[in-house]
């Protein structure tokens, strides 16, 4: 811990995720307005940011097309970014260690088809997937999180797999079989406490891609639905009105690229911390 | 090798065969269907029923199924319900666009990326590696479609120095030699920054992961120990080996070339496969989604075989 702290790029990220994780929390104690509220529309919208309306109601981040205080949106939409993000890596690490510890542990036919089926979801398309299933049933933030958290467990199972296999030939194992332990129990106190390193560091970059893809299905219509507030339907909110308010589109977008900047940090930061040798580099789809 | 790459090929077969059910099916059960979407909320029962009949959407799932995949494999691809043209004009259409626009960028993200993560391994450590590692993990984690809007705002906008929609100006087909492929080369511009801007990131990020973890193997110490000036050793002996991943991350990035650019396209209104996709799924064109989808998966598994091959081709431990 203290190694990963001393690391500028791991107290980079995890400062800032502290940060906007606080924020999300106290959203309410950040910020006196309300994400969804409208009022005088016609003498709200458009503030540029630093000013105060006919209220008196200052804007740090300006207002957008209904009058609605972007910065008040920005603080709830991190609550629907990073639930998401975080639900959503949940799912895939639940389902990912699950597959991953199976198929390492018995070998044979069950290993077999558990790593037939990740090499089968692993050549899905996920993108065209994604907006297959966003697409067909009425878009709601439950949907995403599911769909998002169902499209990326792979890279875990296979992470967890190799780990698992390793892990399984080692003396230590041996010597818990030995002593009468049943398999579940030897595979759930021996070895996935050990095999868990890298489900860490997958998750922190899974965190950040989920809140990407996430972002990218509501700037098409497919995610989280307005009014309520995502960093990708603010996005979207903003495309069409660039030229006379660029703030709305822009704040969110500074948000996510920061929240994803110190998700990578903090992932590059662990591996190294606790792994020092680790292959530094592995292969992953490229970003949307 | 053979074998294996046999083995392998059929597998693939088996995932795009897999790919292509699933989709058959899940579009089958979602809400909607593109009659509705054809006729509007108005029609009334019996015109939806008779509409239905006619496209044959009435008959059981799995009768519909077998006719598409017998049709589908003779070459039959359908016709569009929503717009009424061949499914494979329509694709064979928007191919040209993305293919010039994601092969392009692939190839310029590569070639910086590869040049980005050269340099920074060779001077690790050096404000030129922090200044560039700042630059490409922001990179690597701004969104496609948000740069894009960026970039829109500032060369559109404000510079008014580039357009912003579509692959040509809307008087291209009066445009003659330079000037027309001028017109193509400024439309190109913003949505091409976007996407190689994006895909420097991972590149550069993993180029040099790759060249700082072969950079303690003994057999570079042994190629500075034979007296190879150390520009000599990291081009021909770390960065040569560094490739070899590099290559398998861009066999991944191949089905890009299909959908991948999918939410780029929206924004720059790119008359590509992201934006026919995107367009059918809405719109629930069943024989433009079926089609769309079984060619994107059989790049997947196409552009991972290729990656194997070349991968095996340049590193002779992996045959």
């Amino acid at each position: 811990m203290k190694r990963l702290l001393r690391d500028y790029r791991g107290a980079f990220g995890a400062g800032v995720l502290a940060i906007v994780f606080a924020c999300a929390l106290g959203a309410p104690l950040v910020t006196g307005g309300n994400p969804t509220a409208q009022g005088d529309i016609v003498a709200t919208r458009f503030l540029a940011p630093l000013s105060t309306d006919v209220t008196g109601a200052f804007h740090p981040l300006g207002t957008d097309r209904f009058g609605r205080d972007v910065w008040t949106r920005l603080v709830y939409g991190a609550r629907v970014s990073l639930g998401v993000g975080v639900l959503a890596v949940l799912i895939s690490i639940t389902v990912g260690v699950t597959v991953g510890a199976l198929a390492g542990y018995w070998r044979g036919s069950v290993s077999l088809a558990l790593l037939g089926l990740t090499d089968f979801a692993l050549a899905l398309p996920r993108v065209v997937i994604l907006l297959l299933l966003a697409a067909l049933w009425r878009p709601s933030t439950a949907l995403v999180v599911i769909v998002l958290g169902l499209t990326g467990w792979m890279g875990v199972a296979r992470l967890v797999h190799g780990e698992v296999r390793a892990l399984a030939a080692r003396p230590f194992v041996e010597g818990a079989v030995a002593i009468g332990a049943r398999r579940l129990r030897v595979l759930a106190r021996h070895i996935l406490p050990n095999a868990l390193t890298p489900v860490i560091v997958a998750a922190a970059l899974g965190v950040g891609n989920a809140i990407m893809l996430e972002a990218g299905l509501s700037y098409l219509g497919l995610g989280v639905q307005p009014p309520t507030p995502s960093w990708g339907n603010m996005i979207a909110s903003g495309r069409d009105v660039l030229v006379n308010a660029p703030w709305v589109a822009t704040a969110p977008g500074v948000a996510l690229v920061l929240v994803v900047v110190a998700c990578t940090l903090l992932g590059d930061a662990v591996r190294e911390a606790l792994e020092p040798s680790a292959v530094s580099y592995q292969p992953s789809a490229p970003p949307v | 090798m053979r074998t294996r790459f046999a083995a392998r090929a059929l597998a693939g077969f088996g995932v795009v065969a897999g790919v292509v059910t699933l989709t058959f099916f899940l579009l089958r059960l979602a809400p909607g269907d593109p009659v509705e979407h054809l006729l509007g909320p108005t029609a009334s029962a019996e015109q939806l029923a008779t509409q239905r009949h006619a496209l044959g959407l009435d008959r059981s799932v799995l009768v519909q199924y077998t006719a598409w995949v017998s049709r589908f494999v003779r070459g039959d691809w359908g016709v569009s319900i929503a717009k009424g043209r061949p499914v494979r004009t329509l694709l064979g259409d928007a191919w040209p666009a993305t293919v010039r626009l994601v092969g392009l960028s692939l190839l310029l993200s590569y070639l910086l990326g590869i040049a980005i993560g050269a340099v920074q391994a060779q001077r690790r450590g050096s404000r030129t590696d922090t200044a560039l590692s700042v630059i490409t993990v922001t990179l690597f984690a701004v969104p496609g479609y948000w740069l894009g809007l960026m970039l829109v705002m500032v060369f559109t906008y404000w510079a008014r120095a580039l357009p912003a929609f579509g692959s040509s100006g809307l008087d291209a087909d009066y445009l003659t030699g330079w000037t027309r492929v001028a017109d193509g080369l400024r439309h190109l511009a913003l949505p091409l920054a976007t996407l190689t801007l994006i895909g420097v990131g991972g590149c550069a990020r993993f180029v040099r992961g790759a060249m700082i973890d072969l950079a303690g193997q003994p057999f570079v110490t042994t190629a500075h120990a034979k007296g190879l000036s150390p520009v000599q050793v990291s081009t021909r002996h770390v960065l040569r080996n560094a490739l070899t991943p590099v290559v398998t991350l861009l066999g991944l990035s191949l089905p890009a070339l299909f959908s991948g650019a999918v939410f780029v396209e929206a924004v720059f209104a790119w008359p590509g496969l992201g934006r026919v996709l995107v367009e059918a799924v809405q719109a629930r064109d069943y024989p433009v989604v079926m089609a769309a989808t079984t060619v994107s998966a059989a790049l997947v598994v196409v552009g991972n075989l290729l990656a194997d091959a070349l991968a095996a081709w340049l590193d002779p431990r992996l045959r």
